[in-house]
């Protein structure tokens, strides 16, 4: 994959797949340590001691339509690669939390890419999820959590023309302004 | 913590809705089901629906539910989109580029016409 937010969309969506109900994916980038940090929570299945070992093998995965799976190995070692790491804490029943964490300026760091497409595309075509959205550079950022947007909308869908354009714009605003704020 | 837009934005397009939904005929509702398994995600499905989602909004088409799905077991064929019309039979999509996605929007979801070109049997 070559942005490190269709990594994110697809973390995400292991949490959707364990039947998480709240999802928090926040994104951290620090320019003076140097450091871009990721990370999504999620109060789904969660996994076993074993599992979690497992996980990072590229050979294992729960799913039957394939024999492997390749969504945290992949982060993992594009991480690794940049000077990072990536972990897993998870209790079966409780939920997970992955993290990922690259050195920011390194060569080979993939491009953030589209942060508010992925934002917007979890959030309207997974509704049944409670989504909080998390991005800073230093000390700018901003948090978006969807619950008070729904309440307000009641019955309107999310995928309602006037509602997209709503959530686009505010997204793409908040990533902007964030983004030529920084030294980027 | 700054510039999220304000709420009360969100009360006008709430009215605004409501009072569209009063207008509208009863076309019955269009379901589209976005793939986004760890291929689909690899072979754009994240763009086809970026695409799908800016097509309701500038064809300001209403009734349209856009929803997404694992993997639905089909790696070479992603991207996949699904489109139920009402209570007709799914119709399954491979290889929707954003292009592909924004002429099923148009053909299908808003004129009714399935684009046999994509149709691939599942
Ligand atoms: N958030 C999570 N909660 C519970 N289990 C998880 C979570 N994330 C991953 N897993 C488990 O780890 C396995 C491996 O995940 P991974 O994303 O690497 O591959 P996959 O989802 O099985 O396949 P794909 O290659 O399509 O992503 C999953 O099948 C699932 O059993
Ligand atoms: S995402 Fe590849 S088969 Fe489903
Ligand atoms: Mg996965």
């Amino acid at each position: 994959m070559r942005e490190i937010s269709l990594h994110l969309l697809d973390i995400a969506e292991n949490s959707i797949a364990a039947g998480a109900k709240n999802i928090t994916i926040t994104i951290r980038e620090d320019t003076t340590a140097d450091r871009l940090y990721l990370s999504v929570q999620d109060d789904g299945k969660g996994m076993d001691e074993e599992m979690i070992k497992k996980v990072t093998d590229p050979f294992v995965t729960t799913r039957t339509t394939r024999k492997v799976g390749l969504g945290i190995p992949l982060l993992k070692a594009a991480a690794e690669a940049c000077n990072g790491w990536l972990k897993i804490h998870s209790k079966v029943g409780e939920g997970t939390l992955v993290e990922v964490e690259f050195q920011r300026s390194h060569i080979d760091r993939m491009p953030l890419g589209d942060i508010a497409g992925t934002f917007l595309a979890l959030l309207v075509g997974n509704p049944q999820i409670h989504w909080v959205f998390r991005y800073s550079v230093d000390q700018d950022g901003f948090e978006l959590d969807d619950q008070p947007i729904k309440q307000e909308l009641q019955d309107i869908p999310l995928s309602d023309p006037l509602v997209l354009s709503y959530l686009r714009e505010m997204l793409e605003n908040n990533v902007r302004s964030l983004q030529t704020t920084s030294v980027y | 913590m700054p510039t999220i837009k304000s709420l009360d934005d969100l009360k006008r397009i709430r009215e605004e809705a409501l009072e569209k939904r009063k207008v509208k005929t009863a076309s019955g509702q269009v379901q589209v089901i976005v793939g986004m398994g760890t291929c689909g995600i690899a072979a754009g499905a994240r763009d086809a629906m970026k695409a799908i989602l800016e097509t309701i909004q500038n064809e300001n088409l209403e009734g349209v539910i856009v929803t997404q799905t694992g993997c639905i077991g089909l790696c070479e064929k992603e991207p996949i989109v699904q489109v139920v019309v009402g209570d007709q039979p799914k119709v399954t999509y491979g290889k929707v580029s954003p292009e592909v996605a924004r002429q099923i929007m148009q053909e299908h979801v808003k004129n009714g016409n399935v684009v046999k070109e994509y149709m691939i049997q599942v």
